[in-house]
């Protein structure tokens, strides 16, 4: 699954971050297969998509979260 | 030993870079601009032990060496150039202990450069309250460097920090990070290219396209011997490059850090609850608005008054005491006026700064950025325009630097063209003495009508900016990567010194910015005033004592209507005159039209030419106010500024683009004539036309 369809207090390992899509300055700031992502917030529809990604807090939008794949501890 | 060495401060964003600075240097800063660009370049020098002083610089906030913004270049373009005077010797670089995973990724990038690096973990009075332990020794010699744990809020470890940098020549420069374990065969091939350079180096400017002596990205395409390879290839190169960097640190942090997450206490979970909550967040936001806009009124009209009246008083002194001449008149009708209608902004100046510091420093505007992102992204803009339109109500230059960190050219380009529209300090000056001159005083459920025209004006200038940006985002077809990624920092309470600091500076900048314009513009206007051509001019007297020769004026009437006559006739009244038809229709006499000809170069002048008119016409009347309510309208009778003439007067303002300054900072932001100009005669357009509907509809 996406890191977009993360329910809110939800843990997960991101598996798969696609390079093309995904800027740099995120993979920077931790956004990397093998770290840890809790999504902490959602503004209304979801959109933007407050994380806690292996320590860092940080926001990015819905669209940006597609490209990031994961897998949730409890499956 | 050099006698002054070379500091560069080095850092992600939100790790207190700037309170280790103010640590080291205190009063003994500047601020300028790197040349050429509009960067802000802070240094400052602090002595250290053994008589060493250090020239610290302050280098903006970055994540990585890897620049996405104008700002970070600055960092890598220095840190490349051995030649550069500001080239350091020694780099600190400023890691905060709750972020030491994230913050290590630039220290180890810096390392590789190798410059001798000192690793500063700031914030450490939050260790125990995060149960974060750290074993500083073993992390000295995983990262081969010192360590200065220091904690700026309790004032503890700067001496320490001190020390290392005067003994900076004892730190090894070896990198962390083989370059080379990257792509073996790659970086194989570069060296043997250029044998005798840095692969790191050559990295960087391959992929960041900055010069490096005299290796530019060029030389090296051009190489023959060497083949580099597709840009996406590249970034895949990088990609690897930070997953190893990573790994280096989880290694380096897993000797060297625990955290004990029983005894770790999170009040950011609590107050994010509240403060990004679907409902309770927003309203918060608007509970913070509207007393940031009260306060800046209430607690600065006195200040304000103040200061109008004692200027007025300085004019009248200087002309007292001072022999008469034309010197005294210049000093007391052109340049203690025109400095008065600008010491006038400093207590609203430095109060928006005030606030605007505080919610920076605190966290809480990038939980503005992540409430407003969705909303402001129908209009096509992005939630980090939120910062740049809240900063315009101060003054739209810092608030179109302010829209660099946002990622996409388009969200970018139509926030710095719709920003001038908020209702920046220059405009209050010009409301301000409007509204107290045609609205009139009472109270609408216990709000004044004056304050309630204020706040008016200010919606009209957000609904304004936000309504042209939903147009310009359907009309401009601008394809730019969207992307947006905001650092949600910790909540801190903000430190006094730091936004002391920021305040006075901004304020300073803004004052001996604007002040230099509005000086000269003083001057010049009261020549145009005072001098004129042809006979009408300079045979006045003669001319208005024949005229009312039978009318039995007293001396002091008659002298009042020879200075107006001397007025009307002087190159700036020709020069009002002239433009008259084009603005009777709004409601306006000659000498507004010279007003607003001259706020063309600032709005802020407004009330300044304003004053140097009236009092080359009169001096009867002490303050600016009272001279122009005391204005009659020479065709209709009746006070001039009446309400139709007034509220066409205000829309005006509120809509014209009037401002020189600004239209040079688009130009610089944008990179071409193109925007500013668009800007110019759009906003300017509107202007007119709404003041024309305005005044006609209410006369």
């Amino acid at each position: 699954m996406t890191l977009a369809e993360l329910k809110r207090g939800q843990n997960a390992i991101i598996t798969d971050v696609s390079s093309k899509k995904i800027p740099l300055k995120l993979l920077e700031m931790g956004c990397l297969p093998g770290n840890s992502v809790e999504l902490v917030q959602v503004a209304p529809f979801s959109d933007p998509m407050y994380l806690n990604i292996n320590g860092t807090h940080l926001a990015i939008r819905k669209e940006t979260a597609i490209h990031i794949l994961i897998e949730t501890n409890d499956a | 030993m050099p006698k002054q060495i070379n500091v560069a401060l080095i850092g992600n964003p939100n790790t207190g870079k700037t309170s280790v600075f103010n640590a080291l240097t205190g009063l003994n800063q500047k601020v300028g601009n790197y040349p050429g660009i509009t960067v802000e370049k802070k240094e400052g020098v602090c002595k250290l032990p053994r008589g060493v002083k250090a020239h610290i610089i302050d280098l903006p906030g970055t994540y990585s060496l890897n620049a996405s913004s104008l700002d970070e270049s600055v960092v890598i373009e220095l840190l490349l150039n051995k030649n550069d005077k500001d080239y350091p010797d020694v780099a600190v670089v400023i890691t905060d202990v709750e972020n030491l995973k994230r913050n290590l990724l630039i220290y180890t990038q810096i390392k590789d450069l190798e410059i001798p690096t000192i690793l500063v973990i700031n914030m450490s009075d939050r260790m125990a309250y995060k149960g974060i332990s750290l074993d500083i020794e073993k992390l000295e010699a995983q990262l081969d460097t010192k360590i200065a744990l220091i904690s700026t809020r309790k004032k503890q470890g700067v001496d320490n920090l001190k020390d290392l940098i005067s003994n900076y020549q004892n730190l090894s420069i070896e990198p962390c990070l083989s370059t080379q374990d990257i792509d073996i065969d790659y970086f194989k091939g570069l060296k043997k290219a250029f044998p005798n350079q840095s692969l790191y180096k050559l990295w960087l400017v391959i992929t960041q396209d900055v010069n490096f002596g005299k290796i530019s990205r060029n030389t090296i395409k051009d190489t023959s011997s060497f083949k580099t390879k597709k840009d996406s290839d590249l970034k895949r190169l990088q990609q690897k490059e930070t997953i190893k960097r990573y790994q280096f640190i989880n290694n380096v942090l897993k000797e060297g850090q625990t955290i004990d997450l029983k005894t770790a206490k999170d009040l950011r979970i609590k107050l994010d609850r509240i403060l990004t909550h679907k409902v309770w967040g927003y309203l918060i936001f608007g509970i913070i608005l509207l007393t940031i806009f009260q306060a800046i009124y209430d607690w600065s009209s006195v200040p304000m008054d103040f200061i109008d009246n004692a200027f007025a008083s300085l004019s009248d002194w200087t002309k007292n005491t001072l022999p008469a001449g034309a010197f005294t008149n210049l000093l007391a009708e052109g340049i203690i006026s025109g400095l008065g209608g600008i010491v006038i902004f400093i207590p609203q100046i430095a109060f928006l700064f005030l606030f605007i510091a505080v919610l920076e420093e605190s966290g809480y505007m990038s939980r503005v950025v992540f409430l407003m992102d969705r909303i402001m992204r129908r209009f096509g803009l992005s939630g980090k325009s939120v910062v740049p339109l809240i900063s315009g109500t101060a003054c739209a230059i810092p608030a179109i630097m302010a829209t660099r960190n946002i990622e996409s050219w388009k969200e970018r380009l139509i926030t710095i063209l719709v920003t001038p529209f908020t209702t920046c300090s220059a405009r209050l000056p010009v409301y301000l003495i409007i509204i107290s001159l045609v609205i009139p005083e009472g109270r609408f459920f216990g709000l004044s009508y004056q304050a309630l025209t204020l706040m008016l004006l200010y919606l009209i200038g957000f609904g304004a900016a936000v309504g042209s940006a939903w147009i310009l985002n359907k009309i401009l077809k601008i394809k730019s990567r969207k992307f947006f990624v905001v650092e949600m920092p910790n909540y801190k309470l903000p430190l006094f010194k730091n936004v002391a600091l920021t305040v006075l500076e901004k304020t300073k900048s803004f004052i001996f910015g604007a002040g230099k314009i509005i000086l000269a513009i003083s001057i010049v206007l009261w020549f145009l005033a005072s001098y004129g051509p042809g006979t009408e001019f300079n045979n006045a007297e003669e001319i208005v004592t024949e005229q009312y020769a039978s009318n039995n004026l007293s001396q002091i009437e008659l002298e009042q209507k020879i200075a107006s006559h001397k007025l009307e006739h002087s190159f700036i009244g020709i020069a009002g005159h002239a433009i008259e038809p084009a603005i009777r229709p709004l409601g306006y006499d000659w000498k507004i039209g010279i007003a607003i000809v001259s706020s063309f170069a600032a709005r802020e002048v407004f009330v300044g030419t304003l004053a140097t008119i009236y009092s080359v016409g009169s001096d009867q009347e002490a303050t600016i106010k009272n001279r122009m309510a005391a204005e009659v309208n020479p065709i209709l009778g009746g006070p001039l500024f009446n309400l139709a003439s007034g509220i066409s007067l205000l829309l005006f303002y509120a809509f014209a683009m009037q401002c020189m300054s600004t239209l040079a900072i688009v130009k610089r932001e944008t990179n071409s004539w193109k925007w500013p100009i668009l800007q110019l005669t759009i906003m300017t357009a509107i202007a007119y036309i709404v003041a024309l509907i305005a005044y006609q509809f209410l006369k």
